[in-house]
């Protein structure tokens, strides 16, 4: 049975680095615009009008797909962004809209129904009931899966559903059901699933005492490290705390997905997409990440295993790298 | 099509799903003396944290349904937030088949593979499930929700905008906000409780039944932050918000949440019911709320617009 090569799905943080994704092979990027419509609400990133034309552009000149994420959740009574945004990308020749609202699926199921329909990781479709709700109700041609999934359950979804999946290979990690987690507003008033933030720097303070960094996200301390040792940006779950009067990090180390070590057996679940995180990283990790996935690809592609070398180590959160839900035993 | 909320009345008091793991005779003990003594209108029961647990104590539910329907109360069977693989999907069917809507039933999804298995038969919607603005409740609603228990972290501005929503319309829905208890923030496919304890959610041990309401989580500092429940994660304030029930009621919203704890739910609920019967006003009853629920401090920050362990005093908010 021939395997199907999934395609590579990469992230266009700016104009430069959907440039640089597809030159390096993606086989799509997604962006997002410049406003609360999306989960990566932070200054210096996402596009505007003439940008987002200008990147549909380019990247269909390279026989490259462009997805525009809207994937937050319009707050009472102010759906105008959203819809607005919803209406760009389809004029502006946007491949997809990837969306998890269901109000604004709703909006473009009705506005715009030749518009190609994805669902977000936002929307936490995580079993087959989930998923044909979606499809039912507004025709979705592919879910991206939360990450709370292991390999043998991604593959059995595969077996059973309809419809495209999309899983992640590579990048920051949310350890919990993504698009229902409100830790970051508990401390900072943020709301990821309204303004698009989690642990926003506007709410990031460091400050020395004692011959120790203390990084502090609102009014709460975050980590704690000697002066001088590396400090990580103070995400909230990738934080050190104190459970059971132990110290470390509760939820999970400061780490980044890598699965390019299990390629095989992330093509083996059926998958028809890769995605790569990281809007928030910049040009080179976007041209090393893709090219060394694309690599990978057309190598499996060529009947051929992938040699996993190491490449992409140093472009890891605290150089550390895990494979997440993907195994049980993470669990 | 627009909601009309459905129309002012009485208000009703919900007791909401046991979030944590509590041993099944101090479940039945404590459901009988709410069953017997609580004036709750309605009583969630169901697991809706980790699929793990149901088989400690689902044995026990019909039984206690039927108590609670005997005496008044409205069951609504709650099921899970995080819906993983067969077993999960199978145990939410499972749920959905123990209601029984001829006597009142009502089953609550919380999340959208449940809602996908209710379509078309009246329904409620938990707070788990991403319920932020007009369209996605038009869209619920359509499909049979007839009760919405809304996200904890919205504020003021949304829930009245829900509240309000409007017009000529034959599928009422009633809007329920949780007023008391800490607030869950976040479910994960990995166990906190199981990782505090050095284990894995495979070999748990089900150590989260050390916490009754929830294992503290204090940062580097010494301060209490959060609470680990297994894979779930809340804060550690208890959400309060008997100050701002008159401004709740006064924007539509009629029915309130109340989260069992390990301390008098009864007299809990007896504080609430006074409030809503105008008989204390809020200051009193956060006094006495206090002694009841000493482990923790409150906090109503999600409503004001802040963050969610802010704790602010209505009483200075200038109403518009």
């Amino acid at each position: 049975m021939r395997t199907v090569i999934p395609e590579l799905i990469c992230p266009a943080g700016t104009p430069a680095a959907l440039r640089a994704a597809v030159e390096a092979g993606a086989d799509a990027v997604y962006l997002g615009f410049r406003d609360a419509t999306n989960a990566r609400n932070f200054p210096g990133l996402n596009f505007d009008e003439g940008e987002f034309r200008a990147g549909v552009d380019f990247a269909h000149a390279h026989a490259c797909k462009v997805f525009v994420a809207i994937n937050t959740f319009p707050p009472a009574g102010r759906p105008g962004p959203w819809r607005d945004a919803v209406d760009r990308a389809a004029d502006g020749g946007a491949d997809a809209v990837i969306l998890a609202d269901v109000g604004m699926l709703d909006y473009a199921t009705t506005r715009h129904p030749n518009l190609r329909r994805h669902l977000s990781v936002q929307a936490s479709a995580s079993n087959a009931d989930a998923i044909r709700f979606y499809q039912d109700a507004f025709g979705i041609a592919r879910v991206v899966l939360p990450r709370v999934l292991t390999l043998a359950e991604i593959t059995a979804l595969n077996r059973q559903a309809t419809v495209e999946t999309e899983i992640f290979a590579f990048g920051g990690l949310c350890v919990m059901a993504e698009g229902r987690c409100a830790l970051s507003s508990y401390a900072t008033g943020q709301s990821p699933n309204t303004n698009g933030v989690c642990s926003p720097a506007s709410h990031v303070r460091y400050e020395r005492r004692d011959g120790k960094l203390i990084s502090r996200l609102g009014e709460f301390t975050i980590d704690r490290v000697a002066d001088g040792a590396p400090a990580g940006y103070p995400t909230l779950c990738k934080g050190r705390f104190v459970a059971g009067g132990r110290a470390g990090h509760l939820f999970e180390e400061p780490t980044s997905l890598d699965a390019i070590g299990m390629l095989p057996k992330l093509v083996g679940t059926g998958a028809r997409a890769l995605k790569i995180e990281g809007r928030q990283r910049g040009r080179a990790y976007v041209t090393r990440v893709v090219g060394a996935y694309r690599k990978a690809l057309d190598a499996l592609a060529r009947g051929e295993t992938p040699i996993a070398d190491g490449s992409l180590d140093a472009l890891t959160e605290g150089q550390r790298k895990t494979t997440g839900a993907y195994l049980k035993s993470w669990q | 099509m627009a909601i009309r909320p459905a129309p002012a009345k009485t208000a009703a008091l919900t007791l909401g799903p046991l979030l944590f793991n509590w041993p099944a005779q101090e479940q039945r003990d404590f459901y009988a003396r709410i069953a017997d003594e609580a004036p709750v209108d309605a009583v969630c029961l169901g697991e809706v944290v980790c699929g793990k647990r149901g088989t400690l104590y689902a044995g026990d539910l019909p039984a206690v349904a039927e108590r609670l329907r005997r005496a008044g109360k409205q069951v609504v069977w709650s099921t899970l937030a995080l819906v993983v693989g067969g077993r999960d999907s199978e145990s939410v069917r499972a749920v959905a088949a123990l209601a029984d809507e001829a006597v009142g039933d009502l089953v609550e999804a919380n999340d959208f593979g449940a809602i996908a298995l209710l379509a078309g038969r009246a329904h409620a919607v938990g707070p788990f499930v991403n319920v932020y603005n007009e369209g996605t409740l038009h869209h619920l609603a359509r499909g049979g929700a007839r009760r919405i228990t809304l996200p904890f972290e919205l504020p003021a501005d949304s829930i009245r905008a829900l509240a309000a929503t409007a017009g000529p319309t034959d599928l009422p829905v009633e809007l329920e906000v949780q007023v008391f208890g800490r607030t869950p923030l976040a479910i994960s496919a990995r166990c906190y409780h199981a990782r505090a304890h050095g284990r894995s959610k495979n070999a748990c041990d089900f150590v989260c039944d050390m916490d009754p309401d929830g294992m503290d989580v204090e940062t580097l500092d010494g301060r209490s932050f959060l609470a680990i429940n297994g894979t779930q994660t809340l804060s550690h304030a208890i959400g309060n918000l008997a100050r701002e029930v008159p401004a709740l009621r006064d924007m539509g919203i009629d029915r309130f949440r109340l989260s069992p704890h390990q301390i008098d739910m009864v007299a809990v609920a007896r504080i609430f019911r006074t409030i809503l019967d105008g008989r204390i006003d809020g200051a009193e009853a956060d006094a006495r709320l206090a002694e009841l629920a000493p482990f923790a401090p409150f906090a109503n920050g999600f409503f004001h617009g802040r963050e969610g362990a802010a704790r602010v005093d209505p009483d200075y908010i200038l109403s518009d």
